[in-house]
């Protein structure tokens, strides 16, 4: 499990950081906050690009950085794959030969997915004889993300890939990384300040804030808490692990721990796993069951809490749908006029269409889900 | 068209601008990786020593080199009598001054071409496994090789035409030193010699633009070749 804590301070009086976390042996945590949080800076002590003043950086069992047992392994030699916010591919060697380029320098004992599976995971096949100055954005990002994922390491550091890119060509690169997490069998710090990508790609997340560690936890936990600056953003609501189902009169039946919801997302065949945010502002109630609605998903629901959402005229709703959570966002005065108090059965509605163009990390179909088994 | 004497003087320019560079690229990029990423004391007065031979007239860096390499000078007597190296009134002693007057162009050169290297394809280096001489070899060297290129281009064109220095140093003789500044300088001052320096000056002139030409020819190829065109 690797384990990072670094405390270092920018000039006598400058930006401090002094942070903690682990992260899973696979799969992706995501380093989120605004920017200037530091996290880019985690980022460089841990690939070793930056020496902080006092930390311990442990990767699958090997102190990369210990500054009390005065240990600091070279950059070179911490098998800490990084792709930057800029590519940084080698402009004078072909598509191929940057590919190649960690590759050779791997240690011959060390595993991972051979040149040929990284080219077609990521569709470069086209690419080889080219140089990067002939690449698209999108292209040069693929590549770097081969020329990392090939270099064997022991840990991949993700500094923002696709903030340099516009909306088009985060679409076009986002899938391939989604490919890249499934296959890589390696832990990925992920840094970035937009919440899609953590939607999209993160399984842990760890919340940054002027150099400190806000909160560490799975994105399902983090996300259904109310506490956090992820609840004031207007897109706050929980992230639902789904599975597709099937469709239904043209809607797809996404299965979750508690019930079905339908919706407009094209989202794969049956099978698919997703996860589909649920944003709070999106869930209204209902007291008694209600009726002649447009209204697709009507789901049962305990009201477990309510919260504050800071000082302003509205509350979150904390609903228990079998055995998941949801976040709702409602006026005081709604709370007052239906009388809501924890305990409550209530009647929680999601439009179909709210999850629209949230289609989010289509992983690997098969699996057989214990969600799946839930009553719907 | 050209007499057997003035073809000589054109061998012998070509020549010591040859060997001028030959000696001076190496411990130019030397000298330009220690300026641009050097932190030691004494790297400006190192910079202001390199540089000198630009502002300091030709003339007198090429009395400075008499007094250094002279058979009686501090450098000049050891290799005379160890070595039985004499560089005054010798063509290698042509080409060591033109190799101290172009030493600047060839440094400012190297040093803008290995500016032009962004850092972070260094770092991406390392973190890819590249060790310090690796990564030089592999990324470095390639990426500041046109400043390397065109360093070597423009000093060989000006050591061609190096008068002052050469003139002091290695003195004016057919054959051995006299390059050909020199032979349109003799020309000048012999009766009837206009045509031979008319001629000379031509070449001169031809040779100077040929050398420009290369320059950017070669710019242009590295430059697609570097993937930045």
């Amino acid at each position: 499990m690797p384990e990072v804590a670094l405390r270092h301070r920018f000039g006598r009086h400058g930006f401090a950081l002094d942070i903690a976390f682990r992260a899973p042996d696979s799969g992706v945590t995501a380093l989120f906050g605004p920017s200037g949080c530091g996290k880019t800076t985690v980022l460089s002590a841990v690939a070793g690009l930056l020496q902080p003043q006092e930390g311990r950086v442990v990767v699958a069992g090997t102190t990369l950085l210990d500054t009390h047992a005065g240990v600091s392994v070279v950059p070179e030699r911490r098998r800490c794959g990084v792709v930057f916010q800029d590519a940084r591919l080698f402009p004078h060697l072909s598509v191929a030969s940057n590919l190649r380029y960690g590759l050779r320098r791997a240690p011959r004992d060390a595993t991972g997915p051979a040149f040929e599976e990284v080219v077609a995971l990521l569709g470069i096949g086209p690419l080889l004889e080219r140089r990067p100055g002939r690449l698209s954005g999108g292209e040069r990002q693929r590549v770097a993300l081969g020329r990392a994922l090939l270099s064997r390491p022991r840990l991949l550091l993700m500094d923002e890939p696709l903030a340099a890119l516009d909306a088009a060509r985060r679409g076009e690169v986002l899938p391939f990384l989604a490919r890249l997490r499934d296959a890589a069998r390696i832990p990925i710090l992920y840094v970035t300040h937009a919440l899609e990508e953590v939607d999209a790609l993160a399984d842990h997340l760890v919340l940054l804030d002027a150099g400190r560690v806000l909160a560490a936890g799975t994105v399902e936990e983090l996300t259904a808490r109310t506490d956090l600056p992820l609840a004031a953003r207007r897109d706050a609501g929980v992230l639902l692990p789904c599975t597709v189902l099937g469709s239904e009169a043209g809607l797809t039946r996404l299965g979750f721990a508690g019930g079905v919801l339908l919706a407009t997302l094209e989202a794969g065949p049956p099978g698919t796993r997703l996860r589909v945010r649920v944003r709070a502002r999106d869930i209204s109630v209902a007291i008694e069951e209600p009726r002649g609605l447009s209204t697709r998903n009507i789901l049962r629901a305990v009201l477990a809490q309510i919260l504050p959402t800071g000082d302003g005229p509205e509350v979150f709703l904390r609903l228990a749908v079998g055995e998941s959570t949801l976040l709702a966002r409602v006026t005081r005065d709604s709370v007052a006029r239906l009388g809501l108090v924890p305990g409550l059965e209530l009647w929680a509605l999601v439009k179909a269409v709210t999850f629209d163009h949230r289609v989010i990390a289509a992983g690997p179909s098969p699996a057989p889900d214990t969600m799946l088994d839930s009553p719907a | 068209m050209l007499g057997a004497e003035e073809w000589q003087a054109v061998r012998l320019s070509l020549e010591v601008a040859t060997r001028s560079v030959a000696v001076s690229l190496l411990p130019a990029i030397g000298i330009a990786l220690l300026l641009a990423r050097g932190r030691f004391p004494g790297r400006l007065l190192l910079d202001a020593l390199v540089h000198l031979p630009l502002v300091v007239p030709p003339v007198v860096v090429g009395w400075g080199l008499l007094m250094l390499f002279g058979v009686r000078g501090p450098i000049g007597a050891p290799l005379n009598d160890w070595f039985g190296i004499r560089l005054v009134f010798t063509t290698e002693g042509a080409a060591l001054a033109t190799a101290v007057m172009s030493f600047p162009l060839i440094v400012r050169s190297v040093r803008l071409g290995l500016e032009g290297v962004e850092p972070g394809l260094e770092a991406a280096a390392r973190t890819l496994g590249a060790g310090p001489l690796d990564r030089f070899l592999t990324v470095t060297l390639p990426l500041m090789s046109p400043g390397i290129l065109a360093g070597a281009v423009t000093a060989f064109a000006a050591g061609l035409g190096e008068f002052g220095a050469v003139i002091t140093f290695a003195s004016n003789i057919p054959g051995e030193t006299q390059t050909l500044p020199l032979a349109i300088y003799t020309a000048t001052q012999t009766p009837g010699g206009e045509a031979v320096a008319a001629r000379l000056a031509a070449i001169s002139f031809t040779l100077a633009i040929g050398g420009l030409l290369l320059a950017e020819l070669i710019a242009r190829r590295m430059h697609r070749l570097l993937g930045r065109a």
